[in-house]
């Protein structure tokens, strides 16, 4: 406590210690991610081996040619396309509908409202309920399956409406009533126009959510035609390695390959995560930002 | 947590002399914005439909459930469903792992990005400070599927990469997924390397708000970096770890049951097996939806009463507190 040690040197083996804890998450964090990329490119053999342990070693791309022959991972992905732009869509509509009236302060009853809606964050009905009231309306097996029972995402509309009341000044919106602005084009051309990066860390929380989702596609689909690329990964990934290795590779019709299964699986994840990946360095601000106005109020 | 605001009083509410028009007018009031109860109209039904909708269902538990008859023509049964729980010989197996897993999750998984985000508080370059953030981050955004489907891969008993450098260290190979003593470490464990970069977002974003003039006065007074840590930046986050605490025990008894339910085998099943996962195969795959909503009740009442005292003893120790 008291005794004064040398700045410059206490801070110095500080510095050190940081760095070097630092430097280990670093490559642990890394590692398995460059593992999956050099594994997918390389000879299945010699990822088995061990001789392949950072760099890709005799260069291949056979993984990816098989995939690109396999229809039902094709089909996968253009549900998923599908299921998260409309799925994107009608969560942004829906949540901002509901986190514009519910910021405003001067809205009767909104308290109500909005202690019903907290109120599904700590207390739900759980899976069985849910899955019958689905079923009860008809919607297992079609696509309003995976876009309908997730159309809010309660977190995030408390989030926008956190935006939409301390990032848009309250006499902004009075004046615009005292000119005689109705509520609907105040939303439409005063509130939408200034809250485009609350609209778009939306619409990357809701996208990646829908991208990566398998849970709701595996209790409502049984259509395989249906299923999003996660399910047929989750086939692909795991399911067929379960009853042992060779079924990786009978799913694309050759089980003389066994090894290619396994490189299958690695160009596989990354098929898979491209898309989330490519757009990660240039959205990642986006998403921090989202994290601290949600945490504003938190 | 809802609404802290103040709330916006129009003069009309102190008028109490006349009583008609203060009726009268609040009736305008609401009639003036209709249009925004329009907006909410969607919304609202959609929260009675899918979010009190299954909240009404929850009375199946008590009962019989025939799906020809609906949530209200079953017929009651009491708490026949929640005996049979209590008294099956899973019960016990179920309820360990489920606490069991939440429990290691609380202990290590939870202080690890508050040490992440104090550790890259400390980093003096702001290139490197970037790139730990960017690089911990990144993992948050893989699915659970190609998660699992990595752990899968690398820890396969032949050629998977960690088997292959225990066979170099000289040991032996370990089916690791197939292993009830190792499923717990696995999973807690892919979870930090997955989570902890996310998680330590909101404490940078608190250690950012914390007045440099206290690092100042500490310094001053001759306080280590170390000790400036630990008595400056660790008090100023500590509402913020008592606010996330308090949401995660809310979810104490969900343990992200859809990694485990991809992670799990016949051969592991002794300690992956949680409620939510039995939930799932006895209810959705077999049907027998009023014996699991019974399960799924008992499991969301001691979440949200775990939650309810963790905020009230919050409240009264730490002074943070959700509501």
């Amino acid at each position: 406590m008291n005794q004064r040690s040398p700045k410059i040197s206490d801070g110095k083996a500080f510095d050190i210690g940081v760095y070097i804890i630092s430097a280990i998450i670093l490559v642990l964090v890394l590692y398995p991610l460059i593992f999956v990329v050099s594994a997918s490119f390389s000879d299945p053999a010699k990822v088995m081996s061990g001789e392949m342990w950072l760099f890709p070693v005799d260069f291949t791309l056979d993984a990816y040619v098989e995939i690109f022959k396999n229809d039902a991972i094709w089909n996968g992905y253009r549900n998923t396309i599908i299921y998260t732009t409309l799925g994107t869509a009608v969560n942004i509509l829906l949540t901002t509908l509901a986190a514009y009236p519910l910021s405003r302060k001067d809205l009767p009853g909104r308290n109500i409202l909005m202690f019903l809606i907290t109120f599904t964050m700590f207390f739900h009905g759980g899976m069985i309920p849910t899955f019958l009231v689905v079923q009860g309306l008809g919607m297992v097996d079609t696509i309003w399956a995976m876009i309908i029972p997730n159309a809010i995402a309660t977190y995030n509309l408390i989030v926008m409406r956190t935006y939409f009341q301390t990032s848009i000044p309250w006499e902004l919106q009075e004046a615009a009533m005292i000119d005689g602005c109705s509520n609907t084009k105040m939303l439409l051309k005063i509130i939408l126009p200034l809250s485009k990066p609350i609209i778009a860390v939306m619409v990357l929380f809701y996208a990646v959510g829908h991208w990566n989702a398998f849970f709701n596609a595996l209790i409502y689909l049984r259509n395989d035609e249906l299923y999003p690329l996660q399910l047929i990964l989750r086939e692909i990934l795991l399911v067929s390695s379960m009853g042992g290795t060779e079924d990786a590779g009978s799913q694309f019709g050759m089980d003389d390959k066994l090894l290619l299964g396994e490189s299958i699986k690695y160009a596989l994840i990354i098929v898979a995560s491209i898309p989330v990946l490519i757009m990660y360095p240039f959205v990642q601000k986006h998403f921090v930002k989202g994290v601290m106005i949600g945490s504003i109020k938190g | 947590m809802s609404n802290s605001a103040p709330e916006y009083q129009e003069v009309t509410t102190k008028v109490a002399y006349k009583p008609v028009s203060k009726r009268k007018r609040a009736l305008k009031r609401i009639t003036m914005r209709l249009d925004l109860y329009l907006m909410l109209l969607l919304p609202i039904s959609w929260y009675l439909i899918f979010q009190y909708g299954p909240m009404y269902g929850l009375q199946i538990a008590f009962k019989d459930f025939h799906p020809a008859f609906g949530f209200l023509g079953s017929e009651w049964v009491g708490f026949e469903n929640f005996e049979r729980f209590f008294s099956s010989y899973y019960f016990g197996r179920l309820l360990w792992n489920t606490l069991s897993i939440s429990l290691y999750s609380l202990l290590i998984a939870f202080p690890i990005p508050i040490f992440l985000a104090l550790l890259i508080n400390e980093i003096q370059s702001t290139k490197m400070k970037k790139w730990i953030q960017n690089v911990t981050y990144m993992p948050h955004f893989i699915s659970v599927v190609v998660i699992v489907g990595m752990l899968s891969l690398f820890l396969n008993p032949t050629g998977g990469f960690v088997n292959v450098l225990l066979n170099t260290l000289g040991l032996e190979s370990i089916a690791f997924l197939e292993k009830p003593e190792w499923f717990k470490a696995i999973f807690i464990g892919s979870n930090i390397w997955q989570n902890m970069g996310w998680q330590s977002i909101i404490y940078i974003a608190a250690l950012a708000g914390i007045d440099p003039q206290l690092y100042e006065a500490a310094k001053i007074d001759g306080a280590s970096r170390l000790q400036r840590v630990i008595h400056v930046s660790l008090p100023g986050i500590f509402p913020v770890i008592i606010i996330l605490l308090i949401l995660d025990v809310g979810h104490f008894m969900n343990v992200g049951f859809e990694k485990i339910l991809l992670m799990q085998n016949s051969l592991n099943m002794e300690s992956s097996d949680v409620i939510q996962t039995f939930i799932y195969r006895n209810g959705i795959l077999n049907g027998d939806f009023s014996y699991s909503t019974a399960i799924g009740l008992f499991n969301s009442v001691i979440n949200f009463v775990l939650l309810i005292l963790i905020n009230r003893y919050a409240r009264k120790k730490a002074e943070t507190s959700l509501w």
